[in-house]
């Protein structure tokens, strides 16, 4: 059976051979192993730029092949249908071919279906035959016209290194690329389907709304059938919590920075810095039932001692418990931005007569500043993505509100919960879910981009 | 330079068979002198001792781990002299003024041992505070370290933290003046909020050295201020050096014979961490008395 695969290991063993043809060419034109030196560039890069040239050209060609065959093999037997089901609505139509794919693959029986469609699948099978066939004969004779030319071309003069490297250059530019084009993939995407919403919903309703609620009536006289989508008490309940992560990972973080490397001893620091660094390594769901059994509960219990109002899932104990997860980011950074500071400005402030922690406050840390800032940034832009935390221990009430013994809801707990279960992807409601996200993806690009112009501001100060 | 190796030179009998131990482990390319040999080369040539000196280091050991780095050096520093410390890498020039304002203690391992008196009070003494003390003895870095400050901010740190102007007019009077001593006050006045790292390499050099005298230091000590510098700015932190001389003691390390013989009133020889002649600097460079000064400073090694 002539599948894609065995087209693949076909090109592979081609690769092969090219290689070693190419090596054998290159001695050959040489004379001999020991005439080497009249060659440009050493054996194996003709061989290796003989398999390059063998192998790219196909796999390429290949792969573009297989992204166009299905839709044309489905153009040509929707051309050969029967009319009434050519008229179909696309919806419908896709599900005839679904129909006759899983004929072709063989899970459903084909008694089980129209004539028609069975006529159907015999023809699209017959077309699949064809369009492998037809893409093993074009793919393979490409691969050997492709070994052949560059055989043919080796000389002793060919610059066979120079061209390998400039190969090697553009593989190395795509790999680069894909995580830009993913970026920009998701950024479409969620893109796309927030757009849908905001067709439902208007954009200034959602970013300025004062009431969430996410609810969209199924029958018109059903009871809290209106929806409201306002963002701004889900964006205030993250940047609550946040704000809280925040007040415990920076200062202690820094500080703990400060310590590893202005104090502490080099086999202190060989310890700690692994062991706080584990805490990085926690994964965010135990942190979240960390949260929701221990840090929620003992926050009530001393709430209530103290006569205060505290629920059982409140802002503080998310926050809390999210601020210790970051603490390493912030040390850790802050910690090698210290380092960074020259020894020099310190013995600079040191001979001055400063004391140790004059040095420190007044000219180190202010050096570190900015990287520290930068540091500090990303750890906020972590902080409002953490869904896990606040899912498990934060609450799903929309409060608007700065209490931190309230629950409040944040913006991945919203979309988390948007998406859970069984969802209509029509309705705002799930709609919904995708314009959260990209509010989300552009507060946490602006701060990522703020974090990393700031980083590199600092950087050039030293070099 | 203008000297005349070619006089016959003096050499006390006592010592003939310490130089030729020397010159042997020169010859074997030995980097260490063994314990038995220190003892006979703890001996300084020439006059390591002054009249109403404002330091006096007597005995001085320093110990990096278990690495013996300076050996027995007895040394005075005079009032209003530049004295520089030459010899080759590794020689403990650079470790030996570090000790005179304990900018050793920073590095961990290190330690020093014998008597070091600045106006007749030890400096190691237990009693003694590191921060008064590094106020007293100012120091320059090899590196132009200015604080990624102002200019204006980067003379100011010393007196702010130490208290030493009541007001801003007073602050603004230590700068003025402490810039005009290093010679830079006509360069930067009108951008005295400019950042200290803004300015040129001989610039930031004499930007640190206006900081170090704000402070108001008796000595300064000086680890090779102009190795990271050109010609020019060589020239002028040199020019600077010796109008300084009128208030301050000031030790300088350099590698460069002729900045030690232009500058200098008086010369210390380093060798491997001992303290081989001390003289005043036109009879070390003309009349050197040990044969390990000749060699170096003839360039037979270094």
């Amino acid at each position: 059976m002539l599948t894609p695969a065995t087209i693949v290991i076909a090109i592979l063993l081609l690769t092969a051979a090219a290689y070693r043809i190419g090596v054998r060419r290159s001695l050959s034109v040489a004379g001999g192993a020991q005439a080497i030196r009249v060659l440009h560039s050493r054996p194996p890069y003709y061989g290796v730029l003989t398999a390059l040239w063998c192998a790219l050209p196909a796999l390429l060609v290949l792969a573009l092949w297989q992204a166009l065959a299905g839709g044309v093999i489905t153009h040509l037997v929707k051309a050969d249908l029967p009319p009434e089901m050519r008229a179909l609505s696309p919806a419908q139509f896709s599900l005839v071919i679904n129909d006759i794919k899983n004929i072709i693959n063989g899970d459903v029986p084909p008694d089980r279906v129209s004539p028609a469609i069975q006529t159907a699948a015999e023809h699209y099978r017959r077309l699949q035959q064809i369009s492998h066939l037809a893409a093993a004969a074009v793919v393979l004779s490409l691969a050997i016209l492709g070994l052949a030319l560059v055989r043919g071309r080796i000389h002793t003069g060919l610059r066979a290194r120079n061209h390998v490297e400039q190969l090697v250059r553009w593989l190395l530019a795509a790999c680069s690329t894909v995580a830009i084009f993913t970026t920009i993939g998701i950024v479409l995407s969620v893109l796309y389907e927030a757009l849908r919403f905001f067709k439902a919903v208007p954009v200034l309703d959602f970013l300025f709304g004062l009431e969430w609620s996410p609810q969209m009536a199924i029958r018109a006289d059903q009871v809290g059938s209106s929806g409201a989508f306002g963002a701004v008490p889900v964006l205030a309940g993250t940047v609550l919590i946040s704000a809280i992560a925040m007040a415990v990972a920076v200062p202690i973080g820094l500080m703990a920075a400060i310590y590893m490397s202005e104090y502490a001893g080099k086999k202190f620091r060989a310890v700690a810095k692994p062991l706080m660094e584990i805490l990085a390594g926690i994964p965010t769901v135990v942190y979240g039932f960390f949260a929701a059994l221990v840090v929620a509960p003992f926050i009530r219990g001393i709430g209530q001692a103290l006569g205060l109002d505290v629920s059982s899932e409140s802002a503080l104990a998310a926050g809390l418990v999210m601020g210790i997860m970051i603490i390493p980011f912030v040390s850790s950074l802050s910690d090698d931005m210290i380092n960074a500071v020259p020894q020099s400005l310190r013995d600079g402030a040191l001979g001055l007569g400063a004391t140790r922690s004059e040095t420190i406050k007044q000219v180190v840390l202010p050096a570190a500043l900015p990287g520290i800032v930068g540091g500090v940034l990303l750890a906020v832009s972590r902080a409002i993505g953490e869904t896990m935390i606040v899912v498990m221990a934060a609450g799903l009430t929309a409060n608007m509100t700065l209490n931190p013994f309230k629950a409040v809801t944040t913006v991945t707990v919203q979309i988390v919960t948007l998406l859970v279960g069984d969802q209509e992807f029509d309705s705002p409601k799930t709609l919904a879910a995708f314009a959260l996200g990209l509010l989300l993806f552009a507060i946490t690009l602006g701060l990522n981009i703020i974090a990393l112009k700031v980083v590199r501001k600092y950087k050039e100060q030293y070099e | 330079m203008k000297m005349a190796f070619q006089q016959e030179l003096w050499q006390p009998k006592e010592l003939d068979v310490a130089t030729d131990q020397l010159t042997r482990t020169e010859e074997k390319k030995e980097l260490r002198i063994p314990a038995e040999r220190a003892q006979s080369v703890g001996q300084t040539v020439g006059k390591p001792f002054v009249d109403n000196p404002r330091m006096i280091c007597r005995e001085v050991n320093v110990y990096y781990g278990d690495k013996h780095a300076i050996r027995q050096v007895s040394l005075d520093i005079a009032r209003h002299e530049v004295i520089a410390m030459i010899g080759p890498s590794g020689c403990g020039k650079s470790t030996f003024i570090r000790c005179l304002n304990r900018m050793n203690d920073t590095i961990d391992g290190c330690r020093v041992t014998g008597q070091i008196l600045l106006d007749g009070q030890n400096i190691y003494d237990r009693q003694v505070d590191v921060v008064p003390l590094r106020a007293q003895v100012g120091m320059v870095f090899q590196k132009p370290n200015p604080f990624p400050k102002s200019i204006y901010d980067n003379v100011a740190y010393g007196p702010k933290i130490h208290g030493l102007a009541r007001n801003r007019s007073e602050l603004d009077q230590i700068v003025e003046i402490s810039l005009r001593k290093a010679g830079l006050w006509e360069e930067v006045k009108d951008r005295l909020s400019q950042s200290g790292t803004s300015l040129s390499g001989g610039q930031q050099q004499r930007l640190c050295i206006a900081r170090t005298i704000a402070v108001g230091p008796e000595v300064i000590l000086m680890d090779e201020p102009c190795s990271a510098l050109d010609p020019i700015a060589t020239g002028k932190i040199e020019e600077l050096i010796d109008e300084l001389r009128q208030q301050y003691s000031i030790a300088i390390v350099t590698h460069s014979m002729q900045q030690a013989a232009r500058v200098s009133q008086r010369t210390a020889y380093f060798h491997l961490g001992d303290l081989i002649e001390v003289g005043q600097t036109d009879q070390l460079f003309t009349m050197p008395r040990h044969k390990l000064t000749q060699d170096y400073i003839t360039g037979r090694f270094g």
